[in-house]
């Protein structure tokens, strides 16, 4: 490869590319800390199972037809008659749901460490807004099967925009071309989701790595690596994102398409979750289904949605829900980022907002009942009070020194004598007879061994609240 | 009621096959399914398919059409029957089979039958030969609650020979929802060893590469 016919070709390209100066900003130059922990694979996983569906879903549009009259039967004709049209399908309807719980965690991530703080406010603004898109990429591609929750969810998540005033019935006629969703509306969705909304997340995407990269990444200790340099200029916690990261990364990405590989093979519907049953029945305009779900990563939404009375007011709480997350970083004023060194109380709330969240998607997947409806309101308060309450609870909080530098993280290989311990801890060795006259040396629950342990979880799980 | 089916019994699948042109295609079309792709998947030769399982005069690039005019089975039927290519992914297997266990004589229906998982179905018991005639027994007699079933007449076939029937034709519609579904399943394992040797050989190389760094 050292050849003089190489190395001259590789010169006429740095001539006219800034190539090595791209490679080097944003790989093997930029410096990241060295104490990623679990939670900082979820931005690049994001970006593989961004990757699977645009390779997954430009293959599926070579066989579908944007066609109410053709579209479900295109689809079961990419199952069955185009070679391995079946795993490119389950690929893109899995990686779907993939991408909302890659999202969802690395969004949590934010959370914790308080990455969305100065100086990352405009990562996270860039963040949110591929959140958006993503939700409007996943509920237009659902209505392109065109089974019965396809065409039902759609109905009624259009029908919303009705409950606006004035303008709202025009509105939604509008966006469905039709009085009902119909044809017209299959075919602009299909425009929409394959061309118009992923051109803006792929451009959503760069300005929110270049954006990341201008202020460099935070970690797990909250604390900026670059006010700690060394005489050449790097940081002195910062290691290379190339060749580290992109190696450890790797090893992440296996674990993740390990997942990803037993529910596509083994469960592509995951009971319904991931693929619902009623969506194997052609859409058809006069049977309503009884029960319209949209799928899970829709339903905290849809939950609070449903917990407002009034249908406009529902409408703006369920608005509001995402609104509030844009606001977060003036919201959560205080200057300690990670929540290592936070105080109880927003751990507290924190707890208390993921249980809402939980909840609230539980309740989005279920008929309404009142007493489902009183839980969702509350539920729905606990929501809102985590952001909005945000301003006043943060004034009480006690927080824990900061570090100067970075902590060090344990390593699988580290903790694995503490994993021998708490294991010998709770079991005993019981000597066993068996009937051929055979001694069996077993390990058996060790009752008071289990006992001592549970109690050390629990204080251990309380004292990291405080 | 628990459908025990197998895709990979490709007796089971070609009897549910030959079941389901017998007493469903009359009705009910499976559109997304060729014989051809039957012969392939069974590991059948064509001239047998052609023989046991397709109607008279098909061809094996034929789909599984039925040949009942729409606007007859609506007079009949009060319904379109539904094509059942994909029953088995709406429905589920289980629900099939309780569901072809289910019929019982009501004298009240047009067909004299009636469903105790669907109630009121327009389609009558297509299997009544074979199985003889079911009577309900209420627990709610009132309300009209069935708390069981039995049998007040039997048919051609005893309940244990029945029960292989119905188990065999929702083997049938199990493989027909998706046809790739055995395939899918067997390819797994070899995707995840792979992964799981990959994710081995990335593991070695990160802890290579990190060994400097505390």
């Amino acid at each position: 490869m050292n050849s003089p016919r190489f190395n001259n070709f590789v010169n006429w390209i740095l001539a006219r590319f800034p190539l090595t100066k791209v490679w080097n900003e944003h790989l093997a130059e930029y410096y990241a800390p060295k104490n990623f922990n679990f939670w900082y694979f979820f931005g690049s996983l994001a970006l593989l199972v961004l990757v699977n569906q645009f390779a997954t879903g430009i293959m599926l549009t070579i066989n579908y037809k944007p066609d109410s009259a053709l579209a479900f039967d295109s689809v079961e004709y990419i199952m069955r008659d185009v070679d391995w049209g079946w795993l490119i399908r389950y690929m893109h309807s899995t990686g779907a749901s993939a991408f909302f719980i890659v999202v969802y965690l690395h969004m949590f991530r934010g959370l914790l460490y308080g990455s969305f703080k100065k100086p990352r406010e405009l990562v996270w603004i860039f963040g949110m807004l591929i959140y958006v898109c993503l939700m409007a990429e996943a509920f237009m591609g659902y209505l392109l099967p065109w089974g019965q929750m396809s065409y039902w969810g759609a109905q009624v998540i259009i029908s919303l925009f009705s409950a606006i005033p004035i303008v709202g019935e025009d509105l939604s006629l509008w966006i469905r071309g039709d009085y009902v969703v119909a044809d017209a509306t299959l075919n602009r969705f299909f425009a929409f989701h394959v061309a118009a909304i992923p051109l803006v997340l792929v451009l959503l995407v760069f300005l929110h790595i270049v954006a990341l990269h201008q202020v460099g990444s935070n970690n797990p200790d909250g604390i900026e690596i670059k006010e700690n340099k060394g005489p050449d200029g790097i940081p002195v916690d910062g290691i290379p994102f190339h060749p580290y990261y992109t190696v450890k990364d790797i090893v992440g990405i296996c674990v993740f398409v390990f997942f990803f590989s037993v529910v596509l093979f083994y469960m592509p519907e995951l009971e319904g979750y991931f693929l619902e049953h009623a969506n194997f029945i052609p859409a058809d305009p006069l049977q309503t289904p009884e029960h319209i779900a949209p799928l899970w990563y829709f339903t905290p939404f849809y939950a609070i949605l449903r917990a407002v009375p009034d249908k406009f007011a529902g409408v703006l709480a369920m608005g509001g829900a995402i609104f509030v997350l844009f606001l977060l970083p003036w919201l959560d004023t205080v200057k300690v980022k990670s929540i290592r060194y936070r105080g109880g109380i927003y751990k507290k709330a924190l707890f208390l907002f993921v249980i809402s969240f939980f909840g609230l998607g539980y309740l989005g997947m279920q008929a309404p009942t009142p007493s489902a409806t009183i839980a969702a309101r509350f539920l729905t308060v606990v929501y809102f009070s985590f952001f909005l309450l945000m301003p006043i609870y943060t004034r009480w909080e006690k927080f824990k020194t900061v570090p100067k530098r970075l902590t060090s993280n344990s390593s699988i290989g580290d903790q694995l004598p503490l994993i021998k311990q708490a294991v010998s801890d709770i079991t005993q060795d019981t000597v066993v007879t068996t009937k051929s006259g055979k001694t069996l040396h077993l390990k058996t629950p060790n009752p008071s061994g289990l006992r001592s342990a549970s109690v050390d979880l629990a204080k251990k799980m309380k004292d990291s609240l405080d | 009621m628990h459908a025990d089916i197998d895709l990979s019994d490709n007796v089971s699948l070609k009897r549910g096959a030959e079941h389901y042109v017998t007493y469903c295609l009359g009705c009910h079309s499976a559109k997304h399914i060729r014989y051809l792709r039957i012969a392939e998947d069974f590991e059948l030769n064509e001239d047998v398919v052609l023989k046991d399982i397709a109607p008279v005069g098909a061809s094996i690039y034929d789909s599984m059409l039925s040949a009942m005019d729409k606007h007859d089975s609506k007079r009949w039927f009060g319904n379109v029957p539904p094509d059942l290519s994909l029953i088995a992914r709406s429905r589920g297997s289980d629900w099939l089979y309780t569901y072809l266990k289910s019929f019982y004589r009501d004298n009240t229906k047009t067909h004299g039958t009636n469903n105790a998982l669907f109630k009121d179905v327009g389609m009558p018991n297509v299997l009544w030969k074979l199985q003889g005639e079911q009577v309900p027994h209420y627990s709610d007699a009132e309300n009209q609650i069935i708390s069981s079933l039995s049998l007040a007449r039997p048919g051609e076939l005893s309940p244990s020979e029945f029960d292989t029937v119905v188990t065999d034709l929702v083997n049938f519609l199990d493989y027909v929802g998706e046809p790739a579904k055995l395939k899918r399943q067997q390819m797994g394992k070899y995707v995840l060893f792979f992964i799981l040797i990959l994710g081995f050989i990335g593991y070695l190389l990160k802890k290579e590469y990190w060994k400097d760094i505390h």
